[in-house]
């Protein structure tokens, strides 16, 4: 259907996708002895939903926290927007403008959902502790136009009712609602999402994946995911990388990938010699 | 009757200002404690050291004088200036920051992810260290600060309450003053951490911290923000106590009665330390006036502790303290 080759390729339903913004060259992570990713590289293009799949223990949640600075790998090289990213800090790599958000959902329990999404914003604020403190004038026009941007989010995913309430009271499908908003916030370049819909029933998977849908088409944001959801990550995403054991046994397209033979074991448990 | 009423009323009084003194040195503990749940152990050492290095600065002493004279047989003792107070206040502030910037780059940053008993034995050691260091910089002998506070009776409420009630009110000015300076301490303090940018970060930091490196949050940042400004209230405790009984070593056993302040607030809560500072202030003024006589006297050495004790059986999570509950 496309030639990777060149400079971004056009999706059957006819949206274009750019040049690479996130590419893993040959990642080696290891913990100890144990050997969480083996040797793998794959890229991220400019406007592309890209899946992570595999079964448990493959390795996925590493190569996110690969991405977003949590675990810095042994070997390989990071490269994002054409520049080789040397090990960083959690905290960095957000600046640069990746965002995520977890697989057990990490929000700040204790503060509200518009205080908690308002968090996302900290990276674009740059008044410092003085003016902050001052408050008048360039503090609180600050905070005035990210505010704005906060309110244009929660508005999108459909959160307005629940701006005032402390995270904690909320039931687990909002708070992974409110986490997706936090890190929207930050409007990534590129947005990582580990399982997006864990523990979600039919009607909020429905919910998520159109928000997920709307914030590639609307926003033109770059998203990764993971997902174990098979009909979700075919439906969702332009290409497909399929790890087991910590390494890749697959990348391409929904249909190339279903239709590899190795992935098909790996679903299917075939005994691996 | 109405003479012990007015009396009673005094002694309330007196205990709020007392109150507010502990509730000052409680809330350094409960800044450093929410954000990184390390038992700040130095805290009134902390306090002591603000202290010291204020009046050194206003003197003009040299600092480490006696080890620079000892090594290079000199004999400096002074710059031979005075420094004005705000000045004073500002470079003591200066010296606070910086000892916080240390403090995390070369122990906390060290023992992140350690077992919180860890994180408590090395603040006793930062607060050995810290004495030895205030004694070597600025000499170990009683010192008296004085930045130009009120001190003694306040004449004025005298007059307007003996015109009242016929009965006139003692309170020390220098403790009006204190209590005027901690409310507006924790109103601002508070006010920062809910509405500024910093503030949010803090939240955020104290609340989940992988959540708040994945919003750019750099916990180094705010770790050596917290320590400042937990300086900053020991600055002000230190001025306060200082001025009232001298700069000498006594003052960081204020640190002990801020223990029991905690356990009544909850240590976590700004508003906890506060209400359970006025609580053990008033308490004990009122033990010792109603029942200490029966007791012998000098119960306000106690008292704090008892109720802390009882506190500690009945809820232990303190008044405003979050109930930990763990789901199974």
């Amino acid at each position: 259907m496309n030639d990777m080759s060149t400079e971004g390729y056009v999706t059957p339903d006819g949206r274009k996708i750019g040049g690479v913004m996130m590419e893993m060259k040959n990642i080696t992570l290891r913990f100890g002895g144990v050997k969480a990713i083996t040797d793998i590289s794959f890229d991220i293009r400019e406007g592309e939903i890209r899946a992570i799949i595999g079964p448990n223990g493959a390795g996925k949640s590493s190569m996110l926290n690969v991405i977003s600075g949590f675990y810095i790998p042994q070997e390989g090289e990071v490269w994002f927007r054409g520049a080789k990213r040397p090990p960083m800090k959690p905290y960095q790599v957000a600046q640069q403008g990746i965002a995520r958000t977890f697989q057990n959902i990490a929000l700040f329990e204790g503060m509200s959902v518009l205080d908690n999404v308002m968090t996302g914003r900290l990276t674009h604020m740059t008044t410092g502790i003085l003016a902050q403190a001052i408050w008048k004038g360039k503090a609180e026009r600050e905070e005035v136009e990210n505010r704005e941007v906060v309110e244009k989010i929660i508005d999108f995913l459909e959160i307005q009712a629940i701006r005032k309430t402390p995270v904690a009271r909320l039931p687990y499908g909002l708070k992974k609602r409110v986490e997706l908003a936090r890190a929207l916030a930050a409007e990534p370049k590129l947005l990582l999402l580990d399982e997006p819909m864990a523990g979600m029933n039919v009607e909020e998977k429905e919910d998520m994946s159109r928000f997920i849908l709307d914030v590639n088409d609307e926003f033109g944001t770059t998203i990764a995911l993971i997902e174990h959801d098979m009909g979700v990550v075919m439906d969702l995403s332009d290409r497909v990388v399929v790890m087991d054991y910590g390494k890749k046994i697959g990348d391409g397209t929904p249909d190339e990938v279903r239709n590899n033979q190795a992935v098909i074991d790996a679903y299917l448990g075939v005994a691996h010699d | 009757m109405p003479e012990q009423f007015y009396f009673a009323m005094e002694v309330i009084l007196n205990g709020l200002m007392a109150g507010v003194l502990y509730a000052l040195v409680a809330l350094g503990f409960v800044l450093i404690y929410k954000a990184s749940g390390i038992f700040n152990y130095a805290q009134g050492v902390m306090a002591l050291f603000a202290a010291a290095t204020l009046v050194g600065i206003m003197r003009g002493q040299v600092p480490f004088s006696h080890l620079i004279n000892a090594i290079f047989g000199t004999s400096v003792h002074n710059f031979g200036w005075q420094v004005p107070a705000i000045l004073a206040i500002l470079l003591t502030m200066g010296v606070m920051v910086f000892l916080a910037w240390a403090v995390n780059r070369f122990v906390f940053k060290h023992l992140v992810n350690q077992e919180p008993i860890i994180l408590f034995m090395a603040t006793i050691g930062l607060a050995y260290f810290l004495e030895g260091t205030s004694d070597l910089m600025w000499g170990g002998e009683i010192k008296k600060l004085d930045i130009g506070l009120p001190q003694g009776m306040n004449a004025t409420l005298d007059d307007v309450t003996f015109n009242l009630f016929g009965y006139g009110f003692f309170i020390d000015n220098l403790d009006i003053v204190a209590a005027i300076v901690a409310v507006s301490l924790v109103v601002v303090l508070t006010t920062y951490s809910q509405y500024s940018k910093q503030g949010r970060a803090l939240r955020a930091v104290a609340d989940d911290h992988q959540a708040a490196l994945s919003v750019g949050i750099s916990l180094n940042f705010i770790w050596v923000l917290v320590w400042s400004i937990a300086g900053f209230v020991a600055l002000v405790a230190g001025i306060m106590w200082g001025a009232k009984s001298g700069v000498q070593f006594s003052l960081s056993l204020i640190a002990l009665k801020a223990l029991p302040v905690l356990m009544l607030g909850g240590f976590t809560s700004i508003p906890g330390a506060i209400v359970g500072g006025l609580i053990i202030g008033v308490g004990e003024k009122l033990f010792e006036f109603t029942l200490g006589g029966m007791m012998g006297g000098a119960t306000e050495n106690w008292f704090a502790y008892v109720l802390a004790l009882i506190f500690l059986v009945f809820r232990p999570q303190g008044l405003f303290g979050e109930k930990i509950i763990e789901r199974v």
